[in-house]
């Protein structure tokens, strides 16, 4: 069977602003929005709502690059700085104001690194955004499947303790009708995935445990049949947590994006 | 004025004249650290001092803790009052000056009596919790020898300072009865009117030196006392307040963009500019080196962050890296921080400012093993009581070993090698970015 779906109709800032127009916003992809498997399905499960809701988006395409945010964490200063003047620098020649992203560490990054650097603009991370669109009656969302479902949410570290961020995911999984149970440590306590600060792209150092495995355990508790995630990075270690304990088969790790699209079975 | 007053004053001005010594030699520490201008939003700082430090609002987020924290804090502040009193006692022979103040002195007197009951049974509870419950934060690799002791010494001498003055008012109130004309019969004595039966039945001359040996190992020991606390992680007491003015109010995930780097990336980027320029006079950075080496590339917030630290391990239990048994522990690095100011300020007195003695903060006292191990998740910022950011420092070594000295674990260099070749950490092609838009 061919496995490819339907192309989607995204725009792109280049053949708008060669009809010399401007969308209302940028949706940042990010590089594992852009590369991971995984995250690429919530690339598009985001991209479907922005276009049920009517939004008038465009992306960099291939004009985008990594915002540096690993780099950065990782003590390339350089590197970041370089990344974020060339991103600073498209931006700006498109004249970008609006910036919304599915990834918290992108996110932070836009938000709050690049206005030093020359690049300012409003920036939503996609679970706030969400819930605009569906507080101004935009995008419209019946639980239906997740219903009475136990959904625990997991706190993304630069979302949550990073810029206090706690509320808006929350918002929606009660918006899906969803029964939210919180794991022990959660909201300015959560626990980390274990991805942050670089960690994404190199192995542990020696320990008793992997992080991801003791976050994993923790969600297991809860006895929720889902959690849900708001970062690409975070999705990709507690999924790894759930193979590791077993579980894949019947808790499954989902981003808040997917679950609307799901819901609204799109 | 009596021989001992001469001594008392004595006494008194060495004790106080010690504690300066200390002081300013803790501030020339700090100042080790490099400038930074924090000075911004005064009124929020006011704020978050008032509610962080004197409000204590972090320390309940641990209930039980917190609790006997705070009846300890109380006790500490308002027993100055009685401390007060003694030194003007001692100063002017007088005995129990503040009497004069009649059925509020009583009132004073007693709540003092109280607090001190409960300090002195927060302590207890405190050195069994410390000593005896196996509660992990207190057992870390860096809590042993010094640390471990310092911990213990201060609750002890809290507990014997507490003892002394109760005993001292049980002893007074014997004394009232016998020699009222010296010993007014002024004050109430809730809680030492307990002891009174012990205390009276020595005789009045062993109860006269019981009182008075009591009244001066109180005050010999609030002076000792006084002096030992800025050795020790004690002397958070005072830079609770200004470490928490001074502390961050941005986002926790914002990190700062280094000015030093952003010149150079300016030059690079900007085709305009002439490469071979001298930088304009004065707008040299400060400090000669890319992220930190040592404690005199921090800031002195950094520095000041170090020596507010109060070991209590709030920041290492909520650190996934260290709750998963990995060598990071984000109060080591503080302590490491301060003990490495604490060594380089000796050294740079006996030797000159400009001396240097060779050694490091990142590979002498901090590994490099730990300062890989964390994801910067801003967990022990977030738990610490006194608003410390071990964070600011691990990104800091980190960005010395990457620009100073291009050290890193092999898949960070390839990671920063995809990012400067594809523009993404992976090594995938740019052309492929949108690819997402026609795949599953
Ligand atoms: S930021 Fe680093 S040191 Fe602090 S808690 Fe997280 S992993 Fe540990
Ligand atoms: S840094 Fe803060 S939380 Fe950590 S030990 Fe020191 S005072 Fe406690």
């Amino acid at each position: 069977m061919d496995n490819r779906v339907m192309s989607m109709h995204v725009k792109d800032m280049a053949s708008l602003a060669a009809e010399g127009k401007k969308p209302e916003v940028l949706f940042w992809i990010g590089c594992a929005g852009s590369f991971d498997d995984r995250a690429k399905k919530i690339t598009r499960a985001f991209a479907k709502l922005l276009n049920e809701a009517g939004v008038d988006y465009a992306i960099l395409g291939k004009e985008e690059s990594c915002t540096g945010d690993p780099a950065k964490r990782a003590g390339n200063e350089f590197l970041f700085q370089m990344q974020a003047f060339s991103n600073i620098q498209v931006m700006n020649a498109y004249g970008v104001d609006r910036i919304v992203t599915t990834c918290p560490h992108c996110f932070n990054t836009l938000k709050n690194e690049y206005p030093e650097l020359g690049g300012n603009y409003q920036v939503m991370h996609h679970t706030q955004f969400l819930n605009e669109l569906m507080d101004t009656g935009r995008l419209k969302v019946e639980g239906g499947a997740f219903k009475g479902k136990k959904i625990t949410y997991h706190d993304p570290c630069y979302l949550g303790r990073g810029n206090d961020v706690y509320e808006a995911p929350r918002e929606l999984i009660k918006k899906l009708d969803a029964e939210l149970v919180e794991m022990k440590r959660c909201r300015a306590k959560g626990l980390c995935c274990g991805a942050g600060g670089a960690q994404m792209f190199k192995e542990a150092e020696p320990g008793a445990k992997e992080i991801n495995i003791e976050r994993t355990e923790e969600a297991i508790e809860t006895n929720a049949s889902i959690v849900a995630a708001g970062c690409p990075f975070c999705n990709t270690m507690m999924t790894d947590g759930m193979k590791h304990a077993e579980k894949e088969g019947s808790i499954r790790v989902m981003d808040l994006a997917e679950l609307i699209a799901e819901a609204k079975d799109l | 004025m009596g021989i001992g007053n001469i001594i008392f004053i004595l006494i008194l001005v060495t004790g106080i004249a010690l504690f300066i010594k200390r002081i300013r030699e803790i501030r020339a520490n700090i100042m080790l650290g490099h400038d930074q201008v924090i000075n911004d939003r005064k009124s929020t700082r006011w704020k978050t001092m008032g509610r962080v430090a004197m409000g204590q609002s972090k320390m309940v987020d641990r209930p039980i803790a917190g609790f006997l924290h705070i009846v300890v804090y109380v006790g500490f502040v308002l027993i100055n009052i009685e401390v007060l009193e003694i030194v003007i006692d001692g100063i002017f022979g007088t005995h129990r000056v503040m009497s004069c103040l009649g059925g509020f002195y009583d009132f004073l007197i007693g709540f003092i009596e109280v607090l001190a009951l409960l300090v002195l049974l927060a302590c207890v509870v405190f050195l069994i919790r410390r000593n005896i419950l196996s509660i992990k934060r207190f057992h870390l690799a860096e809590m042993t020898k010094w640390p471990k002791a310092d911990a213990n010494i201060i609750l002890i001498a809290e507990i014997l300072l507490m003892g002394a003055l109760l005993k001292m008012n049980a002893a007074d109130q014997v004394l009232q009865v016998h020699m009222p004309e010296t010993y007014p019969p002024v004050g109430s004595y809730p809680v030492s009117q307990a002891l009174v039966g012990i205390m009276g039945s020595f005789s009045v001359g062993t109860v006269l030196f019981f009182e008075r040996a009591l009244w001066w190992f109180h005050i010999i020991g609030i002076l000792a006392f006084l002096n030992y606390v800025p050795y020790s992680k004690h002397f958070h007491i005072i830079l609770a307040f200004p470490n928490t003015w001074y502390s961050n109010l941005e986002p926790k995930g914002k990190f700062d963009n280094m000015a030093s780097v952003k010149k150079e990336v300016e030059l690079m980027m900007d085709s305009s500019a002439d490469p071979y320029a001298t930088p304009p006079a004065g707008e040299e950075p400060a400090h000669g080196t890319f992220g930190a080496k040592d404690v005199t590339d921090l800031s002195w917030k950094n520095l000041l962050d170090a020596y507010t630290c109060t070991e209590c391990g709030r920041c290492s239990s909520v650190c996934p890296a260290n709750i998963t048994g990995k060598k990071l522990s984000p109060r080591k690095i503080m302590m490491d921080t301060r003990d490495r100011a604490e060594e380089l300020g000796a050294y740079k007195k006996a030797n000159g400012k400009d001396s240097h003695d060779g050694s490091s903060l990142i590979h002498t006292y901090i590994t490099e093993e730990e300062i890989w191990a964390c994801t910067s998740c801003n967990a022990c910022v977030d738990a610490c009581p006194v608003l410390i950011d071990p964070l600011d420092i691990i990104i800091d070594l980190r960005r010395n070993l990457i620009m100073e000295e291009s050290k890193s674990p092999e898949s960070i260099t390839s990671m920063f090698n995809n990012i400067e070749n594809n523009g993404a950490p992976w090594a995938f092609s740019a052309a492929d970015r949108d690819k997402w838009i026609t795949e599953s």
